[in-house]
Formats: structure tokens, C-alpha cells, sequence
């Protein structure tokens, strides 16, 4: 019972959601759109579950002084300040809350994503090692294409730039549309095996 | 005289528009099919639709039969042993996301199934496995799906609610939490699976650092690259997919595998005859029988 209600439930809303792509009938577009809505339902009350947890598995941390707790308790103080700050004066422009967004989570955001330029030079510096016939050619096109993103380049040699331009349509695209035929393919099948409930690994696996 | 009409018709516009926004239904077309039961323009992708349903219950059929089903090694799949004991070894916990998509997306579905497999490995093993989730939905999901999972190996008594969490929604905030979880826990073994955007490389290398095993599956076509470069196994594209079905061998997940070859099959032989027709015959009339709306 305790599995054949949740495979019965996926089995009818699958099929259902499954079919009302193709039928356009208003009745059926206002029960799509009513289980969207359901859908934000679950999910708001997912949100407390899930800052429910973060909060006690913080809060454990700091209890047994595990390593790195203080980062523990700085998780935990800015959670509780910016729920205070938007509490008390609101989220509109010029309040604390829209102050510390902007001035504070903002910035840290920015920071995190500019670590991905070095992070990116880390990268092609092992990848570009020509060690192999393969990675020998890989830098070879990456050659190209960054010579290609180069204006002056561009300008005194076009044919640089019709090199790189083929590299990027012709056989990067071709390996592309590959790997997504597959994946689209792959999408249908699972969707296809978690409705008929062959696929039961979202129920934590078993038969 | 025309200027001033012009002024008085965008008044009594702006009026006419403030007073009842839902005037602005004219504007829209009615739509033609809104007592339809079944839209004409989608025919061919119905049809597609039963074909690969119709093979998917073929192949469930004939793997019930008893037939033996032939699946190519995935060598990152054939790792997951390894990686787990590599970690049990070593004493550090196993680090496994799921992606950055809710559950909505099949990446993240198969992400979800593919750590059913993990957490099954990592209850017979005794090693900690730590799921930090950036989804609320998938974080409720990841923590049934794990405990079930040591529930079905036996070992209920292993498993901690506490090592699956919820960390944040926001992307950098999500990919900050992570690198800190590797420098500071130092996995022995990193499993990212689902679907990603411009944190994978963040998260990949901050582990290619720490010396962790890293498994990656991800149908991000964008993200392939990074993951292939700082990972020492990838899965790519739909053999996410095809990974619980590997890893389970349950027989008819197998077979299920063999209707999207053949479906693979006539998409190849569709490509070549769309081709043809297109250098010879010169029309469009083979591709429009793809086109839908």
C-alpha cells in the first residue's frame, strides 16, 4: 500500500500531463493550469521543511563543536538578521533588507562568479596539454577560436575566422545534435518508465 | 488636426487601458482549437510519442521473456564500486548532488535514481553520505530516497537524516556552500549529477583540488567540457540516464534501453532520408512532416 499509492498517483498525473499536450480543449487547460498550482502549494510547504532542516543541522553543528562550526553560527546569525531586517523594514528599495541584498549578498555573488575566470584558466591549461592525438587537436581548435575572438586578427586574417566559424558549426555542432538526440530520446524513455512504474528509483529503489 | 486626433485616440487608449486591464482580451486572437479535443498540428509528435511508448513496452515484454540483454560498459558507471570503496577506505564521507534543477527536470529525476543506487553502496559500506540539495522539493525527495534506500540494505540504522540538507536556492550561494563542504569535509569520493549551469566548473575543480574521485553525469551540453576536464569520469548526455538501469541491472530496465536504440535507429535512417530527399528531390516536403504547431 505504502508504494502502490504514489506509483497509482504518478501513473494518473503522468498519463494526465503526458496527454494534455495534445489536446487543447479549455477544460483541460484549466485542470493543466489548477495542478500547476497545486505544484507551488507542495512547494511552498517544501520551503519550510527545507530552512527547517538547515536551521537544526546548523544548529547540531554548533551544539557538538564540529570542525568549522563558526561558520555555523554566521550561516545561522545572517539567516535570522535578514529575516529580522526584511521583518521590520520591509523588502521595498532603500530599506535594510534591500540594503544588505544589495551591498552584501550581491557583491559575495559577484565574487563567487568571478572565481570562475581563473577557475576556467586552471582548466584549459590541463585540458590544452597536448598529451594525446585527441587533446593534441583540441588545442589546436581552441587555437583557432581564440585567435578568431581577437579583432585585429579577424581583420588581417579572415580566414581565421571562417576556420573557427566552421569548427563551431560544422563538427562542434554535428557532436552536439548528437549528444542531444540522445538526451531527448532519454528524456521520453525515463518519463515513460517512471509512469508505468518500471523505473522506482525515486521511491528509493526496489522492485 | 491629425496630431491632436492622435493624442486624443492614446488618451482614450490609456484610459480605456487603465480602467479594465482585462479589455486588453481583444488583442488577443481567440483560439481556434479551444474545444478541440486533440490539436492537428502535433499529430507527428504524437505519433513519435507511441512509437517509443509502444518499443518501451516491447522491450519490457521481451526482457520478461528471459532474453539476455547486452549493455556497453559505461566505464564512470563501472567506477561507482570503486569510488564508494575507495571512500570507505580512506574513512571520508561520499558527496553527492543532484543538479541545480527542481524536479521537474528528468536530469534531476535521474540524478535522484542514480543516488538510490549510491545510497544502497554506501549502507552496505558504512560510509557517510552527504546530500546537500539546493531545491526544497528535491531536498524532501533525497532525504526519503536515502533512507529508504538503507532501509532496503538493511542498515536503517545508519542512516542520518542529518548529512541530507537543504542549503540555498541561489546559485552562488549554492556553489559557495559546496566548495566549503569540500575543503572543510575533504570527500574521498564527489558525485555530481543532474543539471548544471556556470557554478559545475566552481564545484568541479574546488574537488579536482581536494583529490577526490569525481563522477559527473550531465545532459548540460554546455557544461560537458568542464565536467570532462575536471572530473575523472563523465557521463554524458544519456548515459544519466541509462545509469540506474546499469547500476540496478535489473533486467527489464535494461531491456527499456534497447527501444531508445531503436528508436536511435530510425531517427539515423529518418536523417539519411531527409538528407537524400533534400539533394535530390529539392523540397521541403520531408521536413515539413516534422514541423510542429
Amino acid at each position: 500500500m505504502k508504494r502502490r499509492v504514489p506509483l497509482l498517483i504518478c501513473l494518473f498525473s503522468g498519463l494526465f500531463f503526458g496527454i494534455q499536450f495534445f489536446v487543447p480543449h479549455h477544460q483541460v487547460r484549466q485542470v493543466y493550469s489548477n495542478g500547476l498550482r497545486w505544484l507551488i502549494v507542495v512547494a511552498a510547504f517544501t520551503i519550510i521543511m527545507a530552512v527547517g532542516s538547515l536551521i537544526v543541522h546548523h544548529l547540531r553543528r554548533v551544539h557538538r563543536r564540529t570542525k568549522g562550526w563558526g561558520y555555523s553560527l554566521v550561516t545561522l546569525g545572517t539567516l535570522l538578521g535578514m529575516v529580522a531586517a526584511g521583518a521590520a523594514t520591509g523588502i521595498r528599495p532603500g530599506s535594510l533588507f534591500n540594503k544588505l541584498f544589495l551591498n552584501v549578498q550581491a557583491p559575495m555573488q559577484a565574487t563567487m562568479f568571478g572565481i570562475l575566470a581563473f577557475y576556467i584558466a586552471s582548466a584549459s591549461y590541463r585540458a590544452f596539454r597536448a598529451r594525446s592525438k585527441e587533446a593534441t587537436l583540441l588545442l589546436l581548435a581552441a587555437i583557432f577560436l581564440m585567435l578568431s575572438a581577437v579583432s585585429f586578427i579577424g581583420y588581417y586574417f579572415p580566414r581565421i575566422t571562417t576556420l573557427s566559424e566552421w569548427l563551431l558549426m560544422v563538427p562542434n555542432m554535428a557532436a552536439q545534435r548528437g549528444i542531444l538526440f540522445g538526451v531527448y530520446l532519454g528524456t521520453l524513455a525515463t518519463s515513460i518508465k517512471i509512469i508505468l512504474g518500471i523505473e522506482r528509483g525515486w521511491m528509493g529503489g526496489g522492485r | 488636426m491629425n496630431i491632436l486626433k492622435m493624442l486624443k485616440r492614446t488618451i482614450l487608449y490609456l484610459i480605456f487601458l487603465l480602467a479594465s486591464p482585462a479589455s486588453l482580451s481583444w488583442a488577443q486572437a481567440p483560439n481556434p482549437l479551444a474545444n478541440s479535443w486533440f490539436n492537428p498540428g502535433l499529430t507527428n509528435a504524437f505519433v513519435g510519442a507511441c512509437l517509443l511508448f509502444l518499443l518501451v513496452e516491447l522491450s519490457v515484454w521481451r526482457a520478461k521473456s528471459g532474453k539476455p540483454m547486452f549493455i556497453r560498459r559505461i566505464a564512470g558507471l563501472s567506477a561507482v564500486e570503486e569510488a564508494v570503496g575507495r571512500a570507505t577506505e580512506m574513512g571520508r564521507p561520499v558527496l553527492f548532488l543532484t543538479g541545480m534543477n527542481d524536479l521537474s527536470d528528468i536530469a534531476t529525476i535521474s540524478a535522484v535514481n542514480i543516488l538510490a543506487q549510491v545510497a544502497r553502496k554506501t549502507a552496505e559500506y558504512d560510509t557517510p553520505l552527504l546530500v546537500p540539495n539546493r531545491d526544497p522539493v528535491v531536498y524532501t525527495v533525497t532525504q526519503e530516497v536515502v533512507k529508504q534506500a538503507y532501509t532496503e540494505a538493511g542498515r536503517p540504522d545508519a542512516y542520518n537524516p542529518n548529512n541530507i540538507y537543504f542549503i540555498t536556492s541561489n546559485q552562488m550561494g549554492y556553489a559557495a556552500a559546496l566548495d566549503g563542504i569540500m575543503m572543510r569535509e575533504k570527500p574521498a569520493t564527489n558525485f555530481f549529477m543532474g543539471y548544471y549551469y556556470a557554478e559545475a566548473l566552481i564545484i568541479a575543480e574546488t574537488g579536482s583540488i581536494t583529490g577526490a574521485i569525481q563522477i559527473a553525469g550531465t545532459d548540460a551540453v554546455m557544461q560537458l567540457p568542464f565536467f570532462i576536464t575536471t572530473c575523472d569520469y563523465t557521463l554524458m548526455g544519456e548515459e544519466l540516464y541509462a545509469a540506474s538501469a546499469y547500476l540496478s541491472r535489473d533486467p527489464i530496465l535494461v531491456g527499456t534501453l534497447k527501444a531508445q536504440d531503436w528508436c536511435k535507429v530510425i531517427i539515423t535512417f529518418l536523417l539519411l532520408a531527409g538528407s537524400a530527399w533534400a539533394l535530390i528531390i529539392r523540397n521541403d516536403w520531408f521536413l515539413s512532416l516534422f514541423s510542429v504547431g
